[in-house]
């Protein structure tokens, strides 16, 4: 099974993930800028932390036999501290560089103006860089901030096409199939969607511009969930192409809108050694 | 002396578009910089070639910018501490070239990429550029780390001459950890620190 996780934090993962999520068919992801438990206080960290999704992670994701890309924005949690508002400032120069396949996580956490705000303003960004959208809902009022968030889609004037709406469950999946979004599916061990309730999803919506994410993060998570969605999906009856359909086609569709994923087999770096254990310590 | 390795690349109009944008508004490189691979390619230049094809735009972008001295550093700072790893490499590729306009004002970066653990990076950095301006302590600690790293020695710009009793015994000491552990020894330890001790028994 190939699969592309087209969410997940592997910031705050382990070595040991990155061997499990290949060994599970895992070869490319998106690795999207969000916030990090510990609120940031100025724009140096986001600027450090975006340095870090291009260069370090890729490397490390990258030793590991394991394609990396990320997506760049203010996310809405932080965008309500005005201490942080000038990261808007430092984004243009980010959204030109490689592997940066879309602008995320954007979108709304308590729906305050601030959120507006910023939200739209980084709309405009994607539109600018001719870049797709990876944008979240919130874990509180989710159906009433899926609809707010159609709704400053639509006056974007950004395609529907090129967005992505994340975090959905039963409630608001209806409503983002209607809008012409992808829609994004997260799968975590306690909340959000279970494997079972997504096989479900797929059996009533059906495959087209559905995406299956795992969302891990420094929470409770597991970076299987891709591989376990798609087992389940198997053991539902659908077929293996189905499963690539969600787990590889339609990530590398959405994503690929930005011309810059790179899908082929990771080549390990020439004079580096591969070792397929951990990223090299004291000349391993 | 082999020969420039921008005689390999080829014509490409995103460059010569690139090159006239600078000309013009030195600014735009800022922009331009980050794009270069998914515009021109970042195979290698050539068939065992080092260099890749983004990493002689790069060097082209940077000598077209009308700048010298600390003006010109400045601006090589700003885009390899805004750089991604390619991006930074392309600086580092372009130090020899922009020696005479810069003379050492570069060496911090040159600095900051050994500090790095990345191969490529390190690679890099270690051309005639380092070989003429880095100071011997921080030469040491170089090709240390590229043993660390099992980045081949052959690749360090002016190792040959600069190998002294220092580095030999850093290198014998690091030799008899990795022993002393049941490890390999990396095979290209050992020419150096002979050549360096046959050199010294003449």
């Amino acid at each position: 099974m190939r699969i592309f996780d087209p969410h997940i934090h592997m910031s705050s993962r382990t070595t040991d993930d990155y061997e499990a999520m290949y060994s599970a068919g895992v070869r490319a992801l998106v690795e999207p800028a969000f916030w990090l438990g510990q609120p940031r206080s100025t724009v140096g960290a986001f600027v450090d932390y975006f340095d870090s999704l291009l260069g370090w992670e890729r490397y490390r994701a990258a030793q590991f036999g394991i394609q990396h890309h990320c997506t760049i924005a203010l996310n809405p949690k932080e965008a309500n501290d005005p201490r942080l508002l000038d990261v808007l400032d430092e984004l243009p120069r980010y959204l030109v560089k490689d592997r940066v396949v879309a602008v995320g996580e954007v979108g709304f956490d308590s729906m305050t103006p601030a959120e507006h705000t910023v939200f739209a303003r980084q709309l405009e960004l994607a539109i600018a860089n001719d870049l797709p959208v990876l944008v979240h809902t919130p874990h509180r009022d989710k159906a009433q901030g899926t609809r707010r968030t159609l709704e400053i889609i639509a006056e974007s004037g950004i395609p529907p096409e090129r967005v992505v709406i994340d975090h959905l469950n039963e409630m608001t999946v209806g409503i983002v199939a209607d809008s012409g979004c992808w829609m994004g599916f997260s799968i975590y061990p306690h909340t959000k969607m279970t494997e079972q309730r997504m096989v479900a999803v797929l059996r009533e919506y059906g495959t087209d511009r559905m995406l299956v994410n795992s969302a891990a993060d420094w929470g409770r998570s597991d970076p299987l969930k891709t591989r376990r969605t798609g087992d389940a999906m198997l053991a539902d009856g659908f077929t293996a192409q189905d499963v690539e359909t969600v787990l590889w086609d339609n990530p590398v569709a959405f994503y690929g809108q930005s011309g810059r994923l790179e899908l082929a087999e990771v080549e390990l770096d020439p004079i580096g050694v591969f070792q397929g254990s951990s990223v090299k310590r004291g000349g391993e | 002396m082999t020969a420039d390795p921008l005689t390999y690349l080829p014509a490409n109009a995103w460059i010569d578009d690139a090159l006239v944008t600078v000309h013009a508004d030195p600014d735009a490189i800022r922009l331009l910089f980050p794009a270069v691979g998914r515009n021109c390619g970042r195979g290698p230049l050539r068939e065992d070639s080092p260099w890749t094809v983004d990493d002689a735009v790069r060097v082209l972008l940077l000598a077209a910018l009308p700048y010298t001295g600390e003006r010109l550093a400045e601006e090589l700072t700003a885009l390899y501490r805004q750089g991604d790893t390619a991006e930074r490499r392309g600086v580092l590729r372009a130090l020899p070239r922009l020696e005479p306009r810069i003379g050492a004002l570069a060496l911090p970066l040159v600095r900051d990429a050994v500090a790095t653990n990345d191969a490529r990076l390190i690679s890099a950095a270690l051309g005639d550029y380092a070989a003429r301006h880095i100071d011997v302590e921080a030469f040491r600690h170089a090709v240390l780390k590229c043993v660390f790293l099992s980045i081949p020695l052959g690749d360090i710009a002016g190792l040959a001459d600069r190998v002294d009793e220092e580095l030999v015994r850093m290198l014998v000491d690091y030799a008899q950890e990795r022993a002393a552990a049941g490890r390999d020894v990396p095979v290209d330890v050992w020419p150096i620190v002979d050549r360096y001790l046959c050199d010294s028994q003449d």
